[in-house]
C-alpha cells in the first residue's frame, strides 16, 4: 500500500535525517517529499510505497521519532486522501 | 500527490475536531439458534456470536492503524431475542435472563464494547415470548454488563399499540429502580422506538432486522466537531452559505465511513451493509451538536429558532453524506442526546434547554428525547405518556422517533446524574406535574394515520 507520511512541529536539525533512515531501514521506499513552514509550523509531507509493511511495523520507531524531538507524526494510507478530497 | 492543505485539513479533522468513526456494527442473524430448550438456544447463540465476531474487534484496530482514524466502538447486533424466546417451549422471564446472559458473555468473550437486539417489536400486538421479554427487561439489564435493549411500540403503518407504550413506563421505571444503585444506568441502555429501524448501527437502539441477512457490517460515523470548526470560517453569512459548508463537511466525514465500511467488510469477508450518516456528539468539549446550533447564532441551544437551526443541520448533513456513500441507512441525521452532549448539559443546567423544546427538536432530527434524566419520583403513567408523545410524532411524520429516558432515583430536578464514560452527564429535567394516567390506561391502539394509507 502507499501511504502518507506527515510530520508537524518546530524545525530543527535532522528531521528528514531521522524519518528517512526509520524508513530505509525498513525497505520502504519514499515516492515523493515536500516540506513548508505553514503557520510558522515545520511540514513535511511524504508519500511512501509500504510495499507489504504494515503501519504498526513502524510505530515504535515513529513514536521514538515524535518523542526525540518532539513532532507530531501521522502514517496513514493515502486512501484516506482520495477519498475524502476528491469526488 | 494530494495537496499539503488537503492533508492537513484531514489531520486537523481527526486531531483537533475530534473526526472518529464512531462504530463498526456486525449485525448477526440468530434465526437458526432457535430451539425449545433454553440451554440448546443458549448454546448456539454463544457459538454463533463468538464464531462471527472473533476477528471483529482485531480487524477494527488494524484498520485504525492504517488509516489512523479512531474508530472508537466495535458491536454486536442481533435478531431480536423475543423471536428466540417465542421459540422456547417455556416462555419465563428466567429464560430470558439466561439469554440475556448469554449475549452478555459471548459479547464480552470477542471483546466488543455493547451487544444490541435484546428486543421486542410490538407494534401492533404482543405475543407470548415478546410479554416475557418486556417483562424480563428490569432483570436482564441489571443483571448483564453490555447487552442494550429496545422494544418497537408503534410504526405509521400499524399505529401506536398503547398497551405496549403503559407497559414501557412501567418497565423504565422498573429498571431505574433495579439498577438504582447505579444511578438507573440500566434505562441508558433500554430505548423505545416508533418507527424502529433494521439496520441501525447506533446503540442502544441496534438489532438486526427480520429483512437482514445472515450477517453484515454497518458503520456509523460522526463529527459534530468538524462540523463546528468548519461553520467557524462562515460567521455571519447567510443560510445557503451555512448549508453548503455542512454539506461539503458532512461528504468528508462520510467518505470515511465508507471506505472504513467497505474495508472492514472486505477483510471480515462479511458483506457490507449501510453507512449511518449521524452527528453523534460525545461529552468531550468541542464533539457536540448543541455547539453547532449556536455557532449558527443562538446565545443558547433550546432558545427561539432551535429547531430551525436543527432541520437545516439535519438536512444539509443528509444532503452531503448521501453523495458519500452508495448505502446510506440506519437513523441518519443528527443526534440529541443530553447527557453525551457537552453544549445540551449547560444549556439543560442554565434553563436554557426543556423538554418541551426537545420534544420540538425530535420532529426535525433523526431520533427523540435520549438520554434524558428526569425526577425518580416521576410517575411511570407520566413515563409512558411523554413515549406517546414521541410516538405520535414519529408516526405522522415518517420517521423514528425514541425514548430513553434515565428517572434519577432519589433525585430532584436541577440536580445531576453521572454516567461516566461517552454516556456522560445529565441535570434532572422538570416534568409535567398533571397527569395522565387516564389517558395512557385507555388501551388497545391509536390507529394508523392517514399518512400510512399510500397503496
Amino acid at each position: 500500500m502507499r501511504a502518507v507520511i506527515t510530520v508537524i512541529g518546530q524545525d530543527k536539525v535532522g528531521i528528514i535525517a531521522r524519518v528517512s533512515g526509520l524508513l530505509g531501514e525498513n525497505g520502504i521506499n519514499i515516492l515523493d517529499i515536500s516540506q513548508t513552514i505553514m503557520q510558522d509550523v515545520f511540514t513535511m509531507i511524504m508519500l511512501v510505497d509500504m510495499k507489504d509493511k504494515k503501519v504498526s511495523d513502524i510505530a515504535d520507531g515513529i513514536k521514538a521519532i515524535e518523542k526525540d524531538m518532539g513532532l507530531s507524526i501521522h502514517v496513514q494510507n493515502e486512501d484516506v486522501f482520495n477519498l475524502m478530497h476528491r469526488v | 500527490m494530494i495537496n499539503p492543505f488537503e492533508i492537513l485539513e484531514t489531520i486537523n479533522m481527526i486531531d483537533k475536531e475530534n473526526l472518529d468513526i464512531r462504530t463498526i456494527t456486525m449485525g448477526i442473524s440468530l434465526k437458526d439458534c432457535a430451539n425449545p430448550d433454553v440451554d440448546i438456544a443458549c448454546a448456539n447463540i454463544y457459538k454463533k456470536i463468538t464464531e462471527k465476531a472473533k476477528n471483529l474487534v482485531s480487524v477494527g484496530c488494524d484498520i485504525e492503524s492504517q488509516y489512523g482514524i479512531p474508530i472508537i466502538n466495535k458491536r454486536i447486533s442481533v435478531t431480536p431475542i423475543a423471536n428466540i424466546v417465542d421459540a422456547l417451549s417455556e416462555k419465563t422471564v428466567e429464560n430470558c435472563v439466561k439469554l440475556a446472559k448469554t449475549l452478555d458473555s459471548a459479547a464480552k468473550a470477542v471483546g466488543v464494547n455493547f451487544i444490541g437486539g435484546y428486543s421486542a417489536l410490538v407494534h401492533k400486538a404482543i405475543t407470548e415470548g415478546e410479554a416475557a421479554l418486556i417483562e424480563s427487561i428490569p432483570d436482564a439489564l441489571s443483571g448483564t454488563d453490555i447487552v442494550c435493549s429496545s422494544v418497537n411500540i408503534g410504526t405509521t403503518k400499524a399505529g401506536i399499540n398503547m398497551d405496549a407504550v403503559l407497559k414501557m413506563g412501567e418497565i423504565v421505571k422498573r429498571t431505574a429502580e433495579k439498577t438504582g444503585d447505579k444511578n438507573g444506568f440500566g434505562c441508558a441502555k433500554l430505548v423505545v422506538f416508533m418507527n424502529a429501524v433494521e439496520d441501525n448501527p447506533f446503540m442502544a437502539g441496534a438489532f438486526h432486522g427480520e429483512g437482514e441477512g445472515e450477517c453484515v457490517i454497518n458503520v456509523g460515523v460522526s463529527g459534530p466537531g468538524v462540523v463546528k470548526c468548519a461553520l467557524e470560517k462562515v460567521k455571519g453569512q447567510p443560510f445557503g452559505v451555512v448549508a453548503e459548508m455542512i454539506k461539503r463537511t458532512a461528504f468528508k466525514i462520510t467518505r470515511m465511513g465508507e471506505l472504513v465500511a467497505q474495508e472492514a467488510s472486505k477483510r471480515l469477508g462479511v458483506p457490507f451493509g449501510i453507512v449511518d450518516l449521524s452527528l453523534a456528539p460525545t461529552p468531550a468539549v468541542g464533539d457536540s451538536v448543541a455547539y453547532i446550533l449556536e455557532e449558527m447564532g443562538l446565545e443558547k441551544c433550546g432558545t427561539h429558532g432551535t429547531t430551525a437551526a436543527l432541520a437545516l443541520l439535519n438536512d444539509a448533513v443528509k444532503k452531503g453524506g448521501v453523495m458519500a456513500s452508495s448505502y446510506v441507512g440506519g437513523l441518519s441525521g443528527a443526534f440529541i442526546p443530553v447527557s453525551e452532549d457537552a453544549g445540551m448539559i449547560n444549556a439543560a443546567e442554565c434553563g436554557a434547554l426543556s423538554l418541551q423544546k426537545l420534544e420540538a427538536m425530535t420532529c426535525v432530527c433523526s431520533v427523540g428525547l435520549d438520554m434524558i434524566a428526569v425526577p425518580g419520583d416521576t410517575p411511570a403513567d407520566t413515563i409512558s405518556a411523554i413515549i406517546a408523545d414521541e410516538a405520535a410524532i414519529g408516526m405522522v411524520n415518517t420517521k423514528t422517533t425514541a425514548v430513553r429516558i434515565i428517572p434519577a432515583i432519589d433525585k430532584k430536578v436541577g440536580e445531576m446524574v453521572e454516567f461516566g464514560g461517552l454516556l456522560g452527564t445529565a441535570p434532572v429535567m422538570e416534568v409535567s406535574k398533571y397527569s395522565s394516567s387516564e389517558f395512557v390506561k385507555r388501551g388497545g391502539r391509536i390507529p394508523a394515520p392517514l399518512q400510512a394509507l399510500k397503496n
